[in-house]
């Protein structure tokens, strides 16, 4: 008998079935795989399609003239189209780069240090992930610029007002996380563009916990550039996608120089192949690139809204179990819509390395410490969190078994 | 094997880590020190900040502050414990004996209340942070000493 599914719903066991790390068991207990903010796992069609590549079709881009190298261009050519696709955004603005984290630096270093003028301003938040603040530091120590933070509320929303009081002249950047991946705040990305927009600052948006989770056009928020990695939406490591306003590639000098971002060399200089090629030095990866294509259509199959529904049910059941385990300290809003399915939590006085020993003794995996973002760990005043992390894959009864495993930490420390 | 181990015990967060965690012995600062010490791991944020005052070839005072996990903590106030007052030879090999227990294979006897550290040896990732004050008195033993001998 064919099970009848709500269409609304996602079907979790048919998606559990393609990814095999998921079979796997952690001592005697099945695997119950919590940090997908740190990265994903990866589907059967994707780990198909790397493969694909290496046996039938391996040969370098951009160059040769023989059948291999074709093949090889068409199809990073072909998941530079899918991408664009996906983010609903223009395909030339997509550059190929190998995570959030050097796509951010390129638009610091090519837009903010090259571009901007000493004494402008750049406005952070004091969400970001190290990623989004140190190539800023690096670019305003480099140019001489300002930096200035959008502070964090205690209910783990942006200080709105003081948004609005610092997106204003001398600012001219904002670089902003769409998707906390600390507290799981949703950032309201669309209303800061429009703020940042009317006084003549681009917005660079961090998309590496948003991308993956819900659907994001780069056209309705519309943004000037916004970074994600592939490995946190089930493509492989390695490969991640800065994608930036034409306009703007256009006029930033190259990040990186070298083999394919050229159209000429000369001994004393040289002159940029078109964009978004001036940004791609060098031999990409491949069959990065056609996992991350397949990723995107592995994603649109399921539903990237059904996927967005499905992760804030759990997240619903998982703030439900926190609660109901009690004595914990749960950091970020409480209320589902403003957040993603990132949920950070403390243990009454135990260490959330000691949780987290804990927790993988029982089979459950969550990522603890500060995540990357020590500026968010000060502000809430803690050293460290331990935060579960939900995709597609995950299942409410997970859920109930993180809540299983942490009543044991209890009774393990005695709280 | 040391005494107070009750069966209820978890294999690593053994009850008397738990109460070296949460009453930490010799926690503060030291005046005057001769030797402080910081030691950190990056990767988790544990820090130990490790004070020693040496003197007559003995460990007269011995105090730590610092952050972190269970482990990291405990031990730090369980090796405070155990060398202070003693004389310096002597805590030095108190160090080797702890760190030889806890990187080579096999028991190690005699460490007294310490022993109860064994249990993270099962815990690969974790042996970093029980040895972290240990590298700290280590340093600060040989610091101190070189110091001492100075005219
Ligand atoms: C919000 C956010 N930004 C940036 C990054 C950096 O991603 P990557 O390490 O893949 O460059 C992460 C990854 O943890 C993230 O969560």
């Amino acid at each position: 008998m064919t099970a009848i599914t709500d269409p609304a719903t996602l079907d979790v066991d048919r998606v559990r079935a393609d990814f095999p790390v998921l079979a796997r068991r952690i001592g005697e207990r099945p695997l119950v795989y919590l940090d997908s903010a740190a990265t994903s796992q990866k589907p059967l069609p994707v780990l198909d399609a790397v493969e694909r590549y290496y046996w039938y079709s391996n040969a370098n881009v951009h160059r040769g003239v023989h059948t291999l190298g074709t093949e090889a261009t068409e199809l990073f050519e072909n998941a530079r189209r899918r991408i664009a696709a996906f983010i609903d955004a223009p395909e030339d603005g997509v550059v190929f780069v190998r995570n959030a984290t050097e796509g951010i630096n390129l638009v610091a270093a090519s837009y903010a240090r090259e571009l901007l003028s000493p004494g402008d301003r750049i406005v952070l938040t004091e969400m970001e992930h190290h990623s989004n603040l140190v190539p800023w530091q690096l670019a305003a120590e480099h140019a001489g610029l300002e930096l200035a933070y959008i502070g964090v509320r205690d209910d783990g929303t942006l200080d709105l007002e003081r948004a609005a009081e610092l997106l204003r002249p001398p600012t001219r950047l904002l670089s902003i996380a769409h998707q906390s991946n600390v507290l799981g705040t949703i950032n309201p990305v669309r209303q800061l563009v429009e703020m940042a927009h009317e006084h003549g600052a681009v917005v660079c948006v961090d998309a590496a916990q948003s991308v993956p989770h819900m659907p994001v056009s780069v056209r309705s928020l519309d943004c000037d550039f916004l970074a994600f990695s592939g490995h946190k939406m089930c493509a492989p490591m390695g490969i991640g996608v800065l994608w930036a306003r034409p306009e703007l590639l256009e006029r930033m000098p190259p990040f990186l120089g070298g083999g394919s971002m050229i159209l000429r060399v000369d001994l004393d200089h040289s002159t940029w192949n078109s964009v978004p090629h001036k940004f791609e030095a060098g031999t990409p990866d491949v069959a990065s690139a056609a996992g991350l294509a397949v990723a995107c259509d592995y994603l649109d199959a399921v539903g990237r809204d059904r996927i967005h529904a499905h992760e804030l049910s759990l997240t619903r059941h998982l703030l439900d179990v926190l609660d109901e385990v009690g004595g914990l300290s749960v950091y970020g809003p409480g209320s589902v819509p403003e957040r993603g399915g990132a949920v950070s939590f403390n243990v009454a006085d135990v260490h959330p390395h000691d949780v987290g020993t804990i927790l993988d003794r029982e089979g459950v995996a969550v990522r603890a410490g500060h995540h990357c973002c020590q500026p968010l760990m000060r502000r809430l005043d803690v050293d460290a969190t331990v935060r579960a992390s939900m995709y597609l894959y995950n299942t409410h009864a997970e859920i109930d078994a993180l809540g299983a495993a942490l009543h044991e930490v209890k009774r393990v420390f005695r709280v | 094997m040391a005494v107070g181990f009750s069966s209820v015990d978890d294999e690593l967060f053994r009850e008397i880590i738990l109460d070296h965690y949460r009453n930490p012995r010799h926690k503060g600062g030291l005046d005057p020190a001769d030797v402080t010490l910081e030691a950190n791991n990056p990767l988790c944020g544990d820090e130990i900040l490790l004070s020693l005052r040496l003197r007559q070839g003995a460990v007269e005072g011995i105090a730590f502050s610092g952050r972190g996990c269970s482990i990291s903590q405990a031990s730090a106030s369980m090796m405070c414990d155990s060398v202070a007052g003693k004389p310096t030879d002597e805590a030095s090999a108190t160090v080797q004996r702890f760190r030889d227990m806890m990187l080579a294979e096999g028991g190690v006897d005699g460490l007294g209340d310490l022993e109860a550290l064994q249990g993270v040896k099962r815990y690969p990732v974790r042996v970093k942070c029980a040895l972290l004050p240990w590298n700290a008195l280590l340093q600060g033993l040989a610091d101190g000493s070189a110091g001492e001998n100075r005219p």
